[in-house]
C-alpha cells in the first residue's frame, strides 16, 4: 500500500536522522493484559535498524503476545510502541493460503499488482525456483515455511517478524533455514524480531538476544561471537550456560539438556483461545 | 490405480512386503490387454438383470408387482422413439433446475450477506434458522392455498427445500475459514475486499459444494413429490399415470430416470469441484 510508505519514518528521511539511531521498532511503557492477567508490563524494547533481536522466554511469557502487538495483530492497552508500517510476520505455520499455488501466496504480499516474475525471483531466493506453481497441500514443512519466508520478504519489509518459524521443523531443515535465515537478513537487512525457546538457535542467529520474564524484559545480551557461527565456538557454550540460568534452567547438571521451554500443550491452549478472540472481532469490523 | 502386487508370504509373517516392478512407458508394446474397470463394475447389474428377467420369464415375478426388464426396455425405447419420454423429461429437468437455481442463488446470497457482516447476521440469522426447520414439504397445503396448485407452487417447494442447506453449509464455511489464514492476510495488509476475495471465498467453497449437493438431492426428492400433485407433465406425472394403469414398467422407467438424472447431475458436481478445488490434497495428488 502507498500508505505504507508514507508513513513510515524509520528510513525515508536524510542520513542525519539514520545517525539519531531512528529505531524501527520503539516500545516504550507498553502494557497488555487479559483480564486481570498483565501479559506485558510497562515494557521497554528498542531494535535498531537491520538488528537482529532474539525474544528468549518461558511459555506463556508473552512474547507471542509482544510479536502479534508488533505486527499490529494485536492492541495495546497503554504505552508508546513505535513500528514501521512496512512490516512482515512468519509464524510457527506457514499460514499459506492453500486454493494459492506457491507463486501466488508470494504475490499476494505483494500490494502493488506485481506479478509472476517477482515472485519466482522471491521463490528462488528461498531456493523454491522449481516449486513456484505447486499448491501448499504438495509442499514440505520446510518448502511451504521457506514459501511463507518469500511471501514476507517480498514485501521488502523494516521489520521481519519471525514466531518460532522452525520449530515444527526437522532438525535437519531447521539447520538449513537458519543459515537462509541469516543469507537473507544480510541481504534485505530487516531489522528481526525472532521468538524462540531454543537458546542455541538464539544464540546462532542474534546480534542481541532479550529473555522476557514477568512481562518485562528480565534480561539482555549482545552477542558478540563472529558470523558463521556454531555451537563449537569458543565461548557458545558459556553464553549457553548464562541463557539457561536466566531461563531458570541449570545447565551444569547433568549432560548440558536441550531444554524445550515452550511446553506444547500451553501454547496450543493460547493459541486456540485466540482463534476465537480472533473470528469474533474479524467479523464485527465492518 | 496402478497395480501393485501384494504377496503377504507364509515365511513372511509380520511383515508386508510390496514388490513393484518400475512402470516403463513403452506404448502398446508390452500392453496386456486388461479389462477396463468400468466392465468389471458392470458385471454385477448384468447379472442382476438377467436373473431378474429369468424369474419373470419364468412367471415367478407377475408384471402386475414388477414388470420384466426386456418389457421395460421395449417401452423404454418406443417413449423414447416417441418422443414422449423427452418431452416429460424436459419438463422435469426445467422444473428442478429452476427451482435449484432460485434456491441456491437466495442460499449464497444470504450466506453471504450474513456471513460477511455481523449486522447481516443480527438482521437476517434468525429468521433464517426458523425457516429451515420447517420441512418444506409441510409448506404444501399452505403454498397451495396461496398460490394454487400450479406450477409456481411446484417451484416454490423445491426453492423453499434448496436455499437451507446451501445458506447453512456457506455461512457455516465462511465463518469457519481457518482465523490464521484471516490475519496471515491481515498482516500481509489485505483490505477487506481482497480479503473476501482472496480469502474467504476460496475457503468457504468446498462447504459451498456440500451445501450445493444437499440441495441437489433435495430438489430431486421435492421434484418426485410435486410431480405427484395435480400435473400433466413430467416424470411424476408419467409416474403416477402409470400407477393408475398399472403399468409396472413405465414406473420403473420414471424411476430410472431420476437416478440417472441424480447420478449426471452429481457428476456435473464432481467435475466442478475438481477443477474448483484443484487445491486440496485428495485432488492435488491425484
Ligand atoms: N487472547 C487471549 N486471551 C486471554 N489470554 C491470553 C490471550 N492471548 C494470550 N493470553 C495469555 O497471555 C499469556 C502469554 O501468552 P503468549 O504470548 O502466547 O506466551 P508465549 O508465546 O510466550 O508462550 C499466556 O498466559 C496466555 O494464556
Ligand atoms: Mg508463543
Amino acid at each position: 500500500m502507498a500508505v505504507d510508505l508514507a508513513i513510515d519514518r524509520s528510513n525515508g528521511a536524510s542520513g542525519a536522522d539514520t545517525s539519531r539511531n531512528p529505531a524501527p521498532v520503539q516500545l516504550r511503557n507498553v502494557v497488555r493484559q487479559f483480564g486481570e492477567q498483565r501479559v506485558i508490563d510497562e515494557l521497554d524494547l528498542d531494535i535498531a535498524p537491520a538488528e537482529f533481536v532474539a525474544l528468549l522466554g518461558a511459555s506463556g511469557s508473552g512474547k507471542t503476545t509482544l510479536l502479534r502487538m508488533l505486527a499490529g495483530l494485536d492492541s495495546i492497552d497503554s504505552g508508546q510502541l513505535r513500528v514501521p508500517l512496512a512490516r512482515a510476520a512468519v509464524f510457527q505455520e506457514p499460514r499459506l493460503m492453500p486454493w494459492k499455488s506457491a507463486w501466488r501466496n508470494v504475490v499476494l504480499g505483494l500490494r502493488n499488482g506485481a506479478g509472476k516474475r517477482h515472485a519466482e525471483q522471491a521463490l528462488t531466493e528461498v531456493g523454491l525456483a522449481h516449486r513456484v506453481t505447486a499448491f501448499p497441500a504438495t509442499l514440505s514443512g520446510g518448502e511451504a515455511q521457506r514459501v511463507a519466508l518469500a511471501r514476507a520478504l517480498v514485501r521488502e519489509p523494516k521489520l521481519l517478524l519471525l514466531d518460532e518459524p522452525f520449530a515444527a521443523l526437522d532438525a535437519l531443515t531447521r539447520i538449513r533455514m537458519h543459515q537462509l535465515i541469516i543469507d537473507l537478513w544480510r541481504k534485505h537487512t530487516p531489522a528481526v524480531l525472532l521468538v524462540t525457546h531454543d537458546v542455541d538457535e538464539a544464540i546462532l542467529l542474534a546480534d542481541r538476544v532479550i529473555v522476557l520474564a514477568d512481562g518485562k524484559i528480565a534480561d539482555e545480551l549482545r552477542i558478540e561471537l563472529p558470523r558463521q557461527r556454531s555451537t563449537a565456538q569458543p565461548g557458545f557454550q558459556a553464553i549457553r550456560t548464562r541463557l539457561l540460568r536466566l531461563l531458570g534452567v541449570d545447565a551444569t547438571a547433568g549432560h548440558a539438556p536441550q531444554v524445550p521451554l515452550d511446553a506444547e500443550p500451553a501454547h496450543a491452549a493460547a493459541e486456540q483461545r485466540r482463534r476465537f478472540a480472533r473470528t469474533s472481532r474479524v467479523f464485527t469490523t465492518e | 490405480m496402478t497395480e501393485t502386487t501384494l504377496e503377504p508370504l507364509a515365511a513372511d509373517a509380520g511383515f508386508l512386503t510390496v514388490n513393484k516392478r518400475p512402470t516403463v512407458q513403452k506404448d502398446s508394446a508390452d500392453n496386456r490387454w486388461h479389462i477396463p474397470a468400468f466392465v468389471l463394475r458392470l458385471l454385477s447389474p448384468i447379472a442382476l438383470l438377467l436373473l431378474w428377467e429369468l424369474a419373470s420369464q419364468a412367471g415367478w415375478i407377475p408384471s402386475r408387482v414388477i414388470a420384466a426388464p426386456s418389457q421395460i426396455g421395449g417401452t423404454l425405447w418406443a417413449m423414447i422413439v416417441s418422443g414422449e419420454l423427452g418431452k416429460h423429461l424436459w419438463v422435469s429437468l426445467h422444473r428442478a433446475l429452476l427451482g435449484l437455481g432460485i434456491g441456491v442463488t437466495i442460499g449464497v446470497v444470504a450466506a453471504l450477506v450474513t456471513g460477511l457482516s455481523k449486522r447481516g447476521e443480527l438482521i437476517l440469522d434468525s429468521p433464517m434458522q426458523m425457516l429451515r426447520t420447517i420441512p418444506s414439504l409441510a409448506l404444501v397445503p399452505l403454498f397451495i392455498l396461496w398460490f394454487g396448485i400450479g406450477e409456481f407452487t411446484k417451484i416454490a417447494l423445491i426453492v423453499t427445500g434448496t436455499t437451507f442447506p446451501v445458506y447453512l453449509n456457506l455461512f457455516s464455511g465462511i465463518r469457519n475459514i481457518d482465523p490464521k489464514l484471516i490475519e496471515a492476510a491481515n498482516t500481509l495488509g489485505l483490505n477487506r475486499r481482497e480479503l473476501i476475495w482472496h480469502v474467504i471465498l476460496p475457503g468457504s467453497l468446498p462447504s459451498f459444494f456440500v451445501g450445493l449437493r444437499y440441495s441437489l438431492g433435495i430438489s430431486w426428492l421435492a421434484l418426485v413429490f410435486v410431480e405427484q400433485i395435480n400435473t400433466t407433465a413430467g416424470i411424476g406425472f408419467l409416474a403416477s399415470d402409470a400407477r393408475d394403469f398399472m403399468r409396472t414398467d413405465v414406473i420403473v422407467i420414471c424411476l430410472l430416470i431420476y437416478s440417472v438424472l441424480g447420478l449426471v447431475i452429481d457428476g456435473i458436481i464432481r467435475t466442478l469441484e475438481r477443477y474448483a478445488l484443484a487445491w486440496r490434497p485428495t485432488f492435488v495428488r491425484t
